[in-house]
């Protein structure tokens, strides 16, 4: 178990796990032919353009990137005292019989990335789904599982992983964790 | 954002503005939703909506429908003709009756000002107005008001002139609720015989010609002229109202060349419009009829999502 508040990872560590994962979704999927990324609001999606990016410098090809925004399909919407707040999701191309990278932040109980999951579906029928994550950090509640994990951190459920990326909180890119308040 | 907290929506009257606000920034998620291939979210899934109009309608009831059903929402829909209110029913009743089949939202829309208000105090499930008499109309507005900042990008500043029967419009009342409350000029006009007295304390102007109106305005919001709520002193005749307030090609070379033409539907073409106008460049009336399920899906997410918080 690690210490907290902790440090877990900073800007060059981030930048290594994006490239090395934009490295082996071109191994396993031997090339770019048919890939897209779909990003969960709002850090995925920040990661999904960066994955994106580093795979324009190894292989000089732009491949189609959207955007997810997971509330309407969660879970738990009858149990929160309000409605959270909807964002838009905007995925502008045909994801039927595309390869589809999933790209969110941390890799938790696996909840987000099954509302994701039905999400997708709801816009087409892709050949496949992978899932890439910054951050796997355990203690999933459903059968789910990443293709690509930028870190796994074994932690304890009474701990916060947060990730802080420079486009989306306008501060230098960071991982840490720390003891909830409570 | 600031948090939703109501539990029915009666009117634009009593929300503020961060409310009116946050139901239009609801709506823009939700007009994407609308414009997939599978128009539906899993979002209320398990939840009941129950239709009752006591008047005739077809955008406003399909609109609702569309919106509870794209939300995954269960709806029926009760006719007021085939109910039981024919057997002497009242209102209250029934809508208790129905309630009692726990339904958790029921929108209601009626002649008589005021009804949506009774069933709101009386019920606990969610009340929307769909429109209630010559009161309020609140999801009109707020699609309204979608529109207008959609195409226009802001409200505050705007000059907004609405035009014809202002006395008996719910229209013409909630929109200059949610109009001025986001900072629009509004103006009415029409004849004398159809505007309120005292309609200033509302913080609108008043003009009664309406080619004064026509060049200064940003938005021109034509009513229709309700055959069903008029009595023979208010108009000499349909003809002389088109003659007077009809919207045409001749009168709009006067307007400014990116005025927006709404109506919130049934038109008469020929008397408050003429086709022309309807069919023109100017006219947003279908854009305003796409965005009202999107205004109507943000409006049952909403209210649809309050309960008492839980505690673990």
């Amino acid at each position: 178990m690690i210490k907290s508040p902790l440090k877990v990872m900073d800007k060059e560590n981030i930048r290594r796990a994006i490239s090395r994962i934009a490295h082996e979704i071109l191994e396993k999927n031997k090339g770019t032919k048919d890939l897209c990324m779909i990003g969960i609001r709002t850090r995925g999606a920040v990661l999904a353009e960066r994955i994106k990016e580093s795979i324009k410098q190894i292989e000089g090809v732009e491949i189609p990137s959207g955007i997810l925004d997971i509330t309407l399909y969660r879970d738990d919407l009858t149990l929160v005292a309000t409605q959270p707040v909807v964002h838009e999701t905007k995925i502008s191309f045909d994801i039927t019989d595309k390869k589809i990278i999933l790209v969110d932040d941390v890799l938790f109980t696996g909840r987000t990335i099954r509302a994701a999951l039905d999400a997708i579906i709801d816009f087409g029928r892709p050949a496949s789904i992978q899932l890439a994550v910054l951050i796997d950090r355990g203690h999933r509640e459903l059968p789910i599982r990443a293709d690509y994990v930028g870190k796994n951190i074994p932690t304890s459920l009474n701990q916060v992983v947060e990730v802080i990326l420079k486009e989306s909180d306008n501060k230098a890119d960071m991982v840490k964790i720390e003891d909830r308040d409570e | 954002m600031a948090e939703w907290t109501k539990h029915s929506l009666l009117d634009l009257k009593s929300l503020s503005v961060e409310e009116i606000e946050m139901v239009l920034e609801t709506a823009k998620s939700f007009k994407e939703v609308s414009a997939r291939d599978v128009k539906k979210v899993p979002a209320l899934r398990g939840k009941t909506v129950v239709m009752l109009f006591f008047e005739p309608s077809t955008r406003t009831r399909t609109s609702f429908e569309l919106a509870a059903k794209r939300l995954s929402a269960d709806t029926i829909n009760i006719a007021a003709s085939s109910s039981a209110l024919s057997k002497g029913e009242t209102i209250l009743d029934m809508a208790k009756n129905i309630e009692a089949m726990n339904v958790d939202a029921i929108i209601v829309r009626h002649s008589c000002s005021g009804v949506p208000l009774i069933l709101a105090d009386n019920l606990s499930a969610s009340i929307i107005n769909a429109g209630d008499g010559c009161r309020e109309h609140p999801t009109q507005a707020l699609l309204d008001m979608f529109t207008i900042n959609e195409k226009l990008g802001r409200i505050k500043g705007l000059n907004v002139s609405i035009v014809g029967d202002i006395s008996n419009s719910r229209v013409a009342r909630s929109n200059i609720w949610g109009l001025t409350k986001l900072g629009a000029n509004v103006t009415v006009c029409g004849p004398s015989t159809m505007i309120p007295f005292g309609i200033e304390k509302l913080g609108v102007k008043v003009s009664y010609d309406i080619d004064a109106v026509i060049p200064e305005s940003d938005v021109l919001m034509l009513l229709r002229i309700q055959k069903e709520r008029q009595n023979d002193k208010n108009l000499p005749s349909i003809r002389e109202y088109a003659k007077t307030f009809g919207v045409d090609n001749e009168r709009l070379k006067r307007a400014k060349r990116e005025v927006l033409i709404m109506h919130p539907g049934p038109t008469n073409r020929g008397v408050e419009l003429s086709a022309e106008v309807a069919d023109g460049e100017y006219s947003v009336i279908l854009n305003q009829v796409t965005n009202g399920v999107a205004i109507r899906m943000a409006v049952l997410y909403l209210l649809l999502g309050i309960r008492e918080p839980v505690t673990v």
